[in-house]
């Protein structure tokens, strides 16, 4: 198979494949969880559980003075690189086209420095909580194969389009058949790996938030 | 028999300047990507050169790169050295027609065998026998064994011959085929391009005489010095497209201020040719310049990478539907696995047998 022939993959079945088995994943582990089902609490609601869960999902985005507690390291590079990663993927004139292609939706773009900006910022934080997970001896022993998988997934899709966009290395057509490829298998990832969280997270906020609201709490 | 007159001779013969020819040459040797210093051994060569006998088979083809070749820097001395090649068969530009047109073929195969040159327009279509193309009677992929057997060299000349181009586009119903998958004991130079440009033509064939061999070529067979940059890299619209600047539509104002077309679906970045440089109509302009994106037809299965105004981002195929079908497939697997579990508890809360008082008593007894 060619280089072109293989644009014409990538760019074809294979955005079609990955994304088909993203929607399917996701759905799957949606509906998975939801099913599960809790317990049915008998006691007398204190609080809307809905209205709590919205608001926690909501809240918990952001930071408060009690996620310090355990220093300043992992809440600046998480919030430096989710938020670098959103942005580049979102916010790019390039990833835009992409979306409109399927939703026939798009929005303003950012400026390429900008973009270019969030993704450096994006991998340098990546590259800081690796450094961080070998250095901490406990975050050491609790890693497994996963975790770095996901690093690596993670990262691939930001350094190959910074690689694309300034077109270092390789030729045009190869960084984007590279650049598409990976986050093509980070999109099969995510529904059966950690990154899961993307979505799962907030329904674990919503329902910590609903228990709460329910029993009349803050949450 | 009197003596083949070299090139040189034609031209001063026809009254082209010696100033119009050493203009040719530089403009040769500046395509082929070669310092300045080898003009005068362009030159020199090629005042030197006996013409080489082509032969010009037509096949599966529109004829967009005869036309492109013969109507593009008329008068110039590309027309003039292609005319004093020795264009012993061309369909569209010799006089002679049915038996005497194959005759001069064969005459030109048998005299000149081993040392013609072969250029081909058009793809080859090899199913069912070749039947879908013939040209007296004879089925393409006949005339063109026949006639590369006693080729120096051959030039697949446009993106049909090159690559199938658009007679090989989806569903290819006559199974046709470029010249490189059915020639493999001989050179095969690509120039591709729907039409290609006419100086790469001529500067492919001047690149042969000026030092007997074919020029070095790039992984699909095309000549380096002419494809070995993409049209993005060489566009004059480049900086538009640094800047995020990009027309939307192909009448707004950032169409009008010249901006980048990659969202009007241009393919500059992944095509390789000299539409930048080189241009078209006497350097007069290309079609980015002319405010259309690049089709990128001097690549392969250009016909079928997607549409010409989807921009490279986008995907080319639909997921509407494959995206319902795995909403669907998602929300049954997730349903049936909600029951097993569902299903699994039930079993576990009937089978669940409460410990009693009496259970303890017999237990500790």
């Amino acid at each position: 198979m060619t280089g072109v022939e293989l644009l014409i993959w990538v760019r074809g079945p294979g955005l079609q494949l990955s994304l088909a088995a993203f929607i399917l994943g996701m759905t799957y582990r949606i509906l998975q969880t939801y099913f599960l089902g809790r317990a049915k609490n008998l006691a007398e609601p204190r609080g809307s559980p809905w209205i709590h869960g919205m608001k926690t999902m909501w809240w918990r985005s952001f930071f408060h003075p009690g996620m310090t507690i355990r220093g300043y390291f992992t809440i600046i590079s998480g919030y430096t690189f989710h938020l670098g990663f959103i942005i580049t993927l979102l916010f790019f004139d390039q990833h835009i086209e992409l979306f409109k292609s399927w939703t026939g939706l798009s929005w303003p773009a950012l400026p390429p420095l900008v973009i270019t900006v969030t993704a450096v910022l994006g991998i340098a934080a990546l590259v800081a909580v690796l450094v961080d997970r070998f250095a901490d001896p406990v975050r050491y022993l609790l890693s497994d194969y996963q975790d770095y998988l996901c690093w690596v997934l993670t990262v691939l899709p930001l350094v190959t389009g910074l690689l694309l966009v300034y077109k270092i290395w390789l030729p045009y057509t190869s960084l984007l058949v590279v650049h598409i490829i990976s986050f093509e298998i980070l999109l099969v990832a995510i529904p059966f790996t950690k990154l899961s969280h993307v979505f799962t997270i907030f329904i674990a906020r919503w329902y910590n938030g609903a228990i709460a609201g329910y029993k009349g709490v803050q949450s | 028999m009197a003596k083949p007159k070299t090139l040189a001779e034609h031209l001063e013969h026809h009254e082209v300047s010696r100033r119009g020819f050493l203009k040719f040459c530089a403009l040769t040797t500046s395509m082929m990507a070669l310092p300045p210093s080898m003009i005068p051994t362009v030159a020199r060569a090629l005042e030197t050169a006996r013409r080489p006998s082509v032969i010009w088979l037509s096949f599966q083809e529109c004829t967009g790169c005869t036309e492109s070749l013969t109507r593009s820097h008329s008068p110039t001395i590309e027309n003039l050295i292609f005319n004093y090649l020795s264009l012993d068969y061309h369909h569209t530009l010799q006089a002679a027609s049915g038996e005497a047109a194959e005759q001069a073929r064969e005459a030109a195969m048998a005299e000149n065998h081993g040392q013609y040159l072969v250029a081909v327009d058009g793809s080859i279509p090899v199913k069912d026998g070749g039947v879908y193309s013939t040209i007296a009677g004879i089925s393409n992929l006949e005339m063109l064994k026949q006639t590369v057997e006693g080729a120096a060299a051959v030039v697949a000349i446009g993106s049909c011959a090159a690559f199938g181009g658009l007679p090989h586009a989806h569903p290819n119903p006559t199974g046709a085929v470029p010249v490189q998958d059915l020639v493999h004991d001989k050179p095969v130079v690509n120039v591709s391009g729907c039409p290609p440009i006419p100086v790469v033509i001529s500067g492919v064939l001047a690149h042969y005489l000026t030092f007997g061999r074919i020029p070095d070529l790039d992984g699909y067979g095309r000549p380096l010095s002419f494809f070995g940059t993409s049209i993005h890299d060489r566009c004059y619209r480049r900086p538009y497209y640094n800047k995020g600047l990009f027309a939307e539509t192909f009448d707004d104002e950032g169409a009008k201020n010249g901006w980048c077309l990659f969202k009007l679906g241009c393919k500059g970045p992944t095509t390789y040719n000299a539409c930048a440089t080189a241009k078209w109509n006497q350097g007069t302009s290309f079609p980015i310049q002319s405010g259309h994106g690049c089709i990128g037809c001097s690549e392969p299965h250009f016909w079928d990478a997607g549409g010409f105004y989807q921009p490279l981002s986008a995907g080319i195929a639909g997921v509407g539907t494959l995206a319902g079908v795995a909403v669907v497939a998602g929300a049954a697997a997730g349903t049936a696995a909600g029951l097993m579990h569902h299903a699994k508890r039930k079993q576990a809360q009937r089978q669940h047998e409460k410990v009693t008082v009496a259970d303890l008593k017999e237990s500790g007894s």
